[in-house]
């Protein structure tokens, strides 16, 4: 069916879509819509979930791990102070290896207080052991979201993932959304470990540091695995319903002389950028980061680069800028930009090309101005 | 007289103290509730007292979680367990520490959306896992390692935050008395909707007595009406049997002090203190089943 929706809204159909048995959440700017629009399927009878209203995001994510050890699939979606103030959970989460998927609509953190986009949320969760992934457009949103409960329910995987959309300029504007029924592109739930009391076990108990060790190790195994997995379901997901999706989205990358790495809704202006530029007579592509955890092998080495980063780690770097200066050896020209909702437009990264410098470092804003 | 079951959940391989009355009571609680049963327990000492991977002393399954989220993965369980159509029974076990003050929030919200499960609190008056420290269920006067001149607050009433949320049955209880408790366990199961059990557990090496005075010590809180034990059913409150004797003719308060290391240095001025204290709640609670509120 053919719709308009928000990038919110089209989380929420995605989720009634896949039929989660037990969907726990907290309301937080940009992301309530995402809850209420679900609260409004459930009591409308249009999704037959236990829907939890919690009293805090801790306790949101307490509820899913709790919901999904007992074998049902789960959700919630949160941004944010919420990501933040669940963050004991969202390890948790990972290491009881249960297959949780949680929207999170990227926003800054306080203070001061500012609800607009910005990365940092996200990426203050990149250890935890949860797959992320961010999306760009309303559409790719519904598709992620789908693709996200059989990728995390996947027995070689059996870990939980991260749908990241950026506030506002995705989850509050408006777009074609094509809402489908999935199928059996989304079979019924199966967790191996969920509880059953027919066969009693104990989760979770002290547990000394060479079994810790294993545990951790299969933690990363498994995280190995997904990138098959991702790309399996990725593939099986084009051919059944038509859109294609991988690590990145390359723009006019093969005869490129540099490429502009950027993600979720700046990596979509990064193209308008690309067109431009290539008017002008720059030979630029552009690669949107689709996928955090696990981070992609990206063909780079070598390459002139320039790395939006809508993030920042204090005393490093740009997070993205310096992941692929590690995993590739190139040296991008790093950019700072977007922080707090900053209006970033093509024209602006079309400057950053032409004035780049591989292996420094601008402050979009700041470095400028000073 | 009300049969206990042969059956044990909690095998004798644990490794709690030697006169631990919490781990006595678990012993009781799992009897009472049977197998279809997940123990929910947030950090505390009874996700020590259960062993180490791979071995277990439980023989029902068991959750453990973060330390403020029981009520709350507690919730997600219970709700799941709704989605499934099943029935299995879901309780929570915390230690005071896990209830009064970093699990509050969470314990408030899900009785306030009418979670169906057990809480229950078993009340050691410290925080037993990390060595004794202080915790908002800490009596006044009594020496803990971060209150080493003696708490100088009162001890939070958790039974009247809990109350507040008009929970359909809650109950005290004591370790002292394990028929009193498998009753308690086994009525609230029957009844849908949040239910509440705070035990009192008194602690040998926190409390600062020798083992084998366990059972004293907590027949000494209730005789002295330290510790009232008492059920309150949709609303009605009944005094229990041994407080109600204890009610009539108290035994006194120092009994109970005295042979507690932690209450060394309370001074006469603080003892006078907890005797208006424990007073004032007596006369509180018969006053609510009397009807005269
Ligand atoms: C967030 C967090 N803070 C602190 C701790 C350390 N900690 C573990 S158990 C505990 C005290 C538990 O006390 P209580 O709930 O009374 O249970 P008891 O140990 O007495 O059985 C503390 C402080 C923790 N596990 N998690
Ligand atoms: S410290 Fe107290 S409550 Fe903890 S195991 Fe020992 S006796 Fe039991
Ligand atoms: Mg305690």
């Amino acid at each position: 069916m053919l719709t308009i929706a928000t990038g919110n809204k089209a989380v929420a159909a995605a989720v009634k879509a896949a039929k989660p048995g037990v969907i726990a959440a907290y309301p937080i700017t940009p992301q309530t819509e995402i809850v209420e629009q679900i609260a409004e399927y459930v009591t409308a009878g249009a999704l037959a979930s236990e829907y939890i209203p919690v009293e805090s995001e801790h306790s949101a994510m307490a509820a899913c791990i709790g919901a999904s050890a007992a074998g049902v699939r789960t959700f919630t979606a949160t941004s944010s102070h919420g990501l933040l103030y669940m963050h004991e959970m969202v390890h948790w989460a990972a290491g009881a290896r249960l297959p949780i998927v949680m929207a999170n609509v990227n926003r800054a953190l306080g203070p001061g207080w500012n609800v607009w986009a910005e990365h940092t949320d996200a990426f203050s969760q990149r250890d935890t052991g949860w797959l992320q992934v961010f999306v760009s457009t309303v559409q790719e949103a519904y598709d992620a979201t789908l693709m996200a409960f059989r990728i995390a329910e996947h027995e070689n995987v059996l870990l939980p993932v991260m749908v990241n959309l950026d506030g506002f300029t995705l989850s509050h504007i408006t777009q074609s959304l094509e809402a489908f029924d999935p199928g059996d592109f989304i079979p019924p739930v199966r967790i191996p470990h969920a509880i059953d009391v027919e066969n009693p076990c104990v989760y979770g108990p002290l547990t000394g540091p060479a079994d810790y060790f294993r545990f951790r190790w299969d933690i990363e195994r498994s995280m190995r695995d997904s990138v098959g997995v991702i790309a399996d379901v990725e593939r099986e997901f084009a051919e059944r319903f038509g859109r294609s999706y991988g690590p990145t989205e390359d723009y006019r990358c093969e005869d490129a002389e540099v490429v502009v790495v950027a993600m979720g809704t700046l990596g979509k202006e990064a193209e308008v950028a690309v067109d431009l530029l290539r008017q002008e007579g720059v030979a630029a592509g552009s690669m949107r980061l689709r996928w955090f955890r696990p981070f992609p092998k990206l063909d780079l080495a070598g390459r002139d680069v320039v790395v939006i980063d809508r993030d920042y780690s204090f005393g490093f770097g740009g997070v993205v800028a310096h992941s692929i200066r590690s995993t590739t050896g190139a040296e991008p020209y790093s950019v700072i930009a977007g922080l707090g909702g900053q209006e970033v437009t093509h024209e602006d990264i079309a400057g950053f090309v032409k004035t780049r410098q591989s292996g420094k470092e601008f402050w979009f804003g700041v470095n400028d101005r000073v | 007289m009300t049969a206990i079951p042969k059956e044990e959940y909690l095998l004798k391989c644990t490794s709690a103290c030697a006169g631990c009355s919490s781990s006595l009571c678990l012993r009781y609680i799992t009897k009472a509730a049977g197998p279809d049963t997940v123990l929910v327990v947030p950090a505390c000492c009874t996700s020590v007292i259960q062993g180490m991977y791979p071995n277990t002393a439980m023989d029902i399954p068991v959750y453990n979680i973060a330390f403020a989220a029981a009520a709350a993965c507690a919730s997600g369980l219970s709700n799941a367990f709704r989605a499934l159509r099943r029935e299995t029974n879901v309780i929570v076990y915390a230690g005071d520490g896990g209830t009064v003050d970093i699990g509050i929030q969470a314990l408030s919200g899900a009785f306030e959306r009418g979670t169906d499960f057990l809480y229950i609190c078993y009340d050691n008056e410290a925080y037993g896992n990390t060595g004794m420290q202080r915790s908002g269920a800490t009596p006044l006067g009594a020496r803990t390692t971060t209150t080493p001149g003696g708490k100088p607050t009162t001890k939070k009433d958790l039974d009247r935050i809990v109350e507040a949320h008009d929970p359909p049955y809650m109950a005290t209880a004591c370790s002292a008395y394990p028929l009193d408790l498998f009753k308690k366990v086994k009525k609230a199961l029957s009844i849908r909707g949040p239910k509440f059990i705070h035990i009192l557990a008194p602690c040998p090496p926190g409390w600062r007595y020798s083992a084998e005075k366990t059972i004293e010590m907590g027949k000494l809180a209730v005789k002295t009406g330290t510790w009232v034990l008492y059920e309150r059913e949709y609303g009605n409150l009944t005094i229990n049997g041994p407080s109600k004797a204890a009610i009539r003719k108290p035994a006194p308060l120092e009994d109970y002090i005295k042979g507690q290391g932690r209450f060394k240095g309370v001074t006469p001025a603080m003892l006078e203190q907890m005797r208006q204290q424990m007073q004032a709640n007596i006369t509180r609670l018969v006053r609510e089943e009397e009807g005269i509120c």
